[in-house]
């Protein structure tokens, strides 16, 4: 019988790349005459470019070329009779501004300090209009997105809360929270002749990165290469081709030079999305002894005038709790901004801290132990769907946190824990996210030697994908995992989803255990075993005897029918203690537990780090991020890393991340169900309701700062 | 970037006469803010003097206080006995800003003239009449949640950022300079101003004065002191307010009280009604909150920063409760 080796804790196979320095991110690829792209923002917010004074930039030292929207070729994606239209912003295709720091030129230098200065020389003249980046002013304006899944939802009767017994009515905000990975957004791109490009990109996809520069420069995918073979965090920024990808590709086009395009960090605040601002009204409604009648859930959320954006804040109300009557309405609001982008936990993380806040309310006014309300409420089934649970552990998640936590020494009654000045309380947090599974593909390369290599176009912004990947491996083979190497961040490997929506060790993991199991099935056929043997293999002794140089085998891999049957998701519950100081407003996180019903953990190393720094993402959306704009300039006064506060790690307290670890009997061969949203979907309202506890004070519109603390 | 000028000085009096004679000229020591504004157009400065290897990195012992040179690391100065020992205060304050990496490089004569963190300074596309005066304050009916509440004028309500500042207030520091006219000592409370009809000038250095040295007069202000900021983050974050506290104590009897509060006006703002207050007071909590309703005459708020007509006083008293003892810090 093989070694069950899935769940040993392996440190990642890449780490030592990492922390020397050995691992190469996209913008530090070298190219002989590579040459430097820096972007021009327009300084107005709504209006046209009339003209670009570019003859200053132009004949500044080292510079190759200005591009403008008056002498840019034109990118066939861009054009309204293209095969298929590039969605988004068209940069430099027609001379409209839609938002503050929307690119109007490119400068390509010899040099980045060359063509940063240069970009100083442009000028650009405007025609203004007046523009609108106001939420609150522009709320009325919110209207139902095109996309159709986001109609409002009714189940039951509307607005049943107004009749219950007990009721809570409140609104909660969310600010817009920026990305900010670690790594900029970096393009690097060349061409080989008019029809092949290679690109080096911050790409949570290389597929998907792709088809859309093949399609916008109307390009047979195979001619386009992607490379992300490492990626400094992306939280969702990198999910989509940003229009500066697509103008550093043009770029290196019309000088013949490999172009590298690096975003500045306060770049990063206006062209790569960021979590939208979003207002939401929830109303609950509970009978005496604590069982939801209603539950209402609105929701207003910004969106660009250029582009709908939309995701899913309100739907964690339609199944998280069990309720006869609910019903959802979900907004969006056109303003001058830079569209949004799907960040970490997107919708989900912005819904669970209104309905988990709300909730907590609710147990106050009940007089009910929060945990306690959750259990009278707990859903047995997907009603929203009418769907069992492929698998639902969230009970033992309550009661392992509280256990950890120190649930027991909590006070129902708000402020009357200290410790020395200090007031102490106690909050939780749930949260839920789809457990999704799309196609790849794997190819496996069995060698000489016994080692195996497996490749597949999946990416890793940091979970550690690759080292996951050869933990299944190692475990479905039934071989050490030092003999596996696992590639992965390029097109031309078989394809992969994206990674994003925590689906890829699902989805690519799938592909190989498969490619694994098919390895086996192939390896006793030719020694004319049954293939569903379970001997032993000796990989390169079975090699050497079929007289084969190597053997090569590729898999498809996808769900089976079956799966429509259920309703796929992890849980996750939080559970925070803090410190909150009563004359200054400071708060100390002092304990953060995440209890994790994810399936079956492949790594509990590379596990529990994704569900640290998902709470370390928690805590900043908690307590310390908002991008503040001012309405009268609609402009960012706090886009750079010394006014936008990220997390330090003195904010961060010991994290401990528990695993149910409990195979889902439905997703996939290996049970798993993804953690990378879970991990930050339901801390900020476990944060934000320890804090109620410890001082009576409810925040609803999120950070945390010491200012709303001051009793 | 703009193109510039760089001159390294080899001794106080080339440098001085570099920068004296064009106006548009910038000692260079640490650099920590000042390539900062220049790579955001803030400054654009036509020369660059560099007084990194004149002779001013020393901490001396003088007879009545210690002589810090103004090329002295902001860390070297927390980190140093000397300065332990005799100023505290200034240790935990310097301490309390920024990160370890830019302590190493900022240093006392920088960190005295850094400019301040308003984001209508910082930006060279909004109004801001510190950076281009006449063009009006952006943050006076803008985003003032960081803005002051002493002190302030219609033309300025931006702050002074640093926290070594406050506690070089609190401790009657002198700082000495060299100019074309001479050598000079400006006591600390003349040498940051208020913003009045010209913001644009953060202190009252003459043309050409270049900081050599700052001098503490020693004092008993050593045992009893308390820097305590307020931030929204816990470390690299500037002060929502601070508060530095020393206090001369005879057993539960203040003798005197140093008070000073960052965060809150164009200068480290010296608390001089709460001190007089407090002297001969019993050390309580009563006493501490009568000093800070003192300490707040006179404040005004803005839109955004309401909050501080209550976070500074509770500041005050919470830094007043852990210099005294009541509190842990």
């Amino acid at each position: 019988m093989k070694k069950d080796t899935i769940g040993e804790p392996l440190s990642r196979v890449d780490g030592r790349l990492k922390v020397t320095g050995g691992a190469k991110y996209s913008g530090e690829y070298k190219f002989p005459g590579l040459t430097y792209a820096v972007l021009v923002p327009a300084t107005i917010v709504n209006g046209t470019v009339t003209a670009v004074d570019i003859k200053a930039a132009k004949y500044a030292p080292g510079v190759l070329a200005v591009i403008t929207p008056f002498n840019a070729e034109k990118v066939p994606g861009y054009q309204p009779d293209a095969k298929k239209p590039v969605k988004g912003l068209k940069l430099f295709n027609d001379n409209q501004v839609h938002f503050n720091g929307q690119p109007i030129a490119l400068v390509i230098a010899d040099t980045f300090e060359r063509a940063t200065y240069a970009a100083t020389l442009v000028k650009a003249t405007y025609q203004v209009q007046p523009f609108e980046t106001d939420f609150r002013k522009n709320i009325d304006k919110g209207v139902t997105p095109n996309a159709g899944k986001y109609k409002d939802y009714v189940r039951g009767e509307a607005d049943a809360y107004k009749n219950a017994q007990v009721k809570i009515e409140q609104e909660y905000i969310q600010p817009s929270e920026m990305h900010n990975p670690m790594e900029l957004h970096v393009t690097t791109a060349y061409w080989e002749g008019d029809n092949k490009v290679t690109v080096y990109t911050k790409s949570q996809g290389v597929m998907s990165s792709q088809r859309a520069i093949a399609a916008a420069f109307n390009l047979e995918p195979q001619n386009v290469l992607i490379n992300a073979r490492f990626v400094g965090g992306a939280f969702g920024s990198s999910l989509r081709t940003w229009p500066h990808e697509i103008a550093a590709v043009q770029a290196a086009k019309f000088v013949k030079h490999p172009v590298k395009l690096t975003l500045t960090r306060e770049q990063m605040f206006t062209l790569v999305g960021y979590r939208p601002l979003t207002i939401q009204k929830i109303g609950l409604g509970a009978t005496a002894d604590g069982k939801l009648t209603g539950i209402t859930h609105e929701s207003h959320s910004q969106t660009a005038v250029y582009e709908e954006f939309t995701e899913n804040a309100v739907n964690v109300s339609r199944f998280l709790y069990q309720s006869p009557n609910v019903n959802t309405r979900y907004k969006v609001v056109p303003l001058h901004i830079g569209v949004p982008a799907p960040m970490r936990g997107p919708g989900e993380s912005t819904g669970a801290y209104a309905l988990e806040s709300a909730l907590d309310e609710l147990s106050y006014a009940l007089n009910i132990d929060p945990i306690e309300l959750r259990l009278r409420n707990y859903a047995d089934i997907d009603q929203e769907r009418n769907l069992p649970w492929s698998s639902k552990h969230l009970k033992e998640c309550y009661q392992l946190g509280a256990d950890r936590i120190g649930w027991a020494n909590r006070s129902p009654k708000p402020g009357t824990i200290k410790d020395g000045d200090w007031l102490v309380g106690y909050g939780i947090g749930c949260g839920a996210f789809g457990a999704y599974r799309g196609h790849a593909e794997a190819k496996l390369k069995l060698m000489a030697d016994g080692s195996i290599n497996i490749q597949s176009a999946t990416t890793d912004i940091g979970p550690g994908t690759n080292t996951a990947m050869i933990v299944i491996a190692a475990d479905v083979l039934g071989m050490p995992a030092e003999k596996i190497t696992f590639d992965l961040g390029n097109s031309s490997l078989p394809p992969a989803p994206t990674q994003g929506g925590s689906s890829t060790v699902s989805s690519v993991g799938s592909a190989v255990h498969d490619v694994c199991v098919a390895l086996r099935q192939k390896l006793y056929t030719l020694q004319g075993k049954p293939r569903d043997s379970m001997d032993e293999i000796d990989y390169a002794a079975v090699i050497k005897e079929q007289n084969l140089p190597y053997l090569e085998i590729s898999v498809g891999s996808e769900s089976g029918d079956n799966a429509k049957n259920y309703s796929m998701y992890s849980f996750s519950a939080h559970f925070a203690k803090v410190y909150v100081h009563p004359l200054t407003g400071v708060v100390k996180i002092k304990n953060l537990i995440a209890v994790v019903d994810a399936g079956k953990i492949v790594n509990q190393k590379t596990a529990a780090s994704q569900m640290k720094g998902g709470a370390v993402g928690g805590i900043g959306m908690a307590m310390t991020e908002e991008a503040i704009i001012d309405n009268r300039f609609g402009r960012y006064i706090n886009g750079n890393f010394a006014d936008y506060h990220v997390p330090v790690n003195a904010d961060i307290p010991q994290i401990e991340a528990v695993f149910i670890n409990k195979p889902d009997p439905v997703i996939n061969p290996v049970g798993t169900k993804g953690i990378g949203e879970i991990s930050l979907i339901g801390v900020a309202p476990a944060i934000a309701n320890a804090v109620f506890n410890a001082t009576g004070i409810r925040v609803r519109d999120l950070p945390i700062t010491p200012d709303k603390l001051l009793s | 970037m703009n193109q510039f000028q760089y001159n390294k000085a080899n001794e106080p009096h080339s440098a001085v006469k570099l920068v004296a004679k064009d106006p548009d000229a910038h000692f260079l020591a640490g650099g920590t803010n000042l390539i900062d504004l220049m790579k955001m157009g803030v400054v654009n400065p036509t020369k660059l003097v560099d007084i990194n290897h004149l002779p001013f990195s020393k901490i001396e012992k003088l007879p009545h206080g210690l002589r810090i040179g103004a090329l002295v690391s902001n860390s070297d100065v927390a980190d140093s006995e000397l300065v332990k020992a005799g100023f505290p205060l200034l240790s935990q304050a310097i301490n309390a800003g920024a990160s370890p990496q830019l302590r190493n490089m900022a240093t006392v004569g920088g960190n005295l003239m850094q400019r301040t963190r308003c984001p209508y300074f910082f930006d060279t596309t909004l109004p801001c009449n510190k950076r281009k005066p006449g063009s009006g304050c952006g943050a006076l009916e803008g985003i003032n949640r960081m803005h002051a509440i002493f002190g302030a004028s219609d033309q300025c309500i931006a702050v002074n950022p640093s926290d070594m500042n406050v506690a070089m207030r609190a401790l009657n520091a002198t700082v000495h300079v060299s100019g074309p006219k001479g050598a000079r000592g400006i006591p600390i409370a003349d040498f940051h101003r208020l913003p009045g009809e010209q913001p644009e000038l953060d202190n009252t250095l003459k043309n050409g004065e270049l900081i050599t040295a700052v001098e503490l007069p020693y004092s008993a202000f050593n045992k009893n002191l308390s820097y305590l900021k307020i931030r929204d983050r816990t470390s690299y974050a500037f002060a929502l307010v601070s508060a530095a506290v020393a206090l001369h104590l005879e057993g539960e009897t203040i003798k005197e009280a140093r008070l000073a509060m960052g965060g809150v006006a164009h200068k480290p703002w010296r608390l001089s009604a709460a001190e007089e207050f407090l002297k001969g007071k019993m050390v309580s909590e009563g006493n501490f909150r009568q000093a800070a309703q003192i300490a707040m005459k006179g404040a005004k708020a803005y839109q955004y920063n309401q909050f501080k007509l209550k976070l500074a006083p509770n500041t005050l008293i919470q830094s007043l409760r852990i210099a005294s003892g009541i509190a842990a810090s």
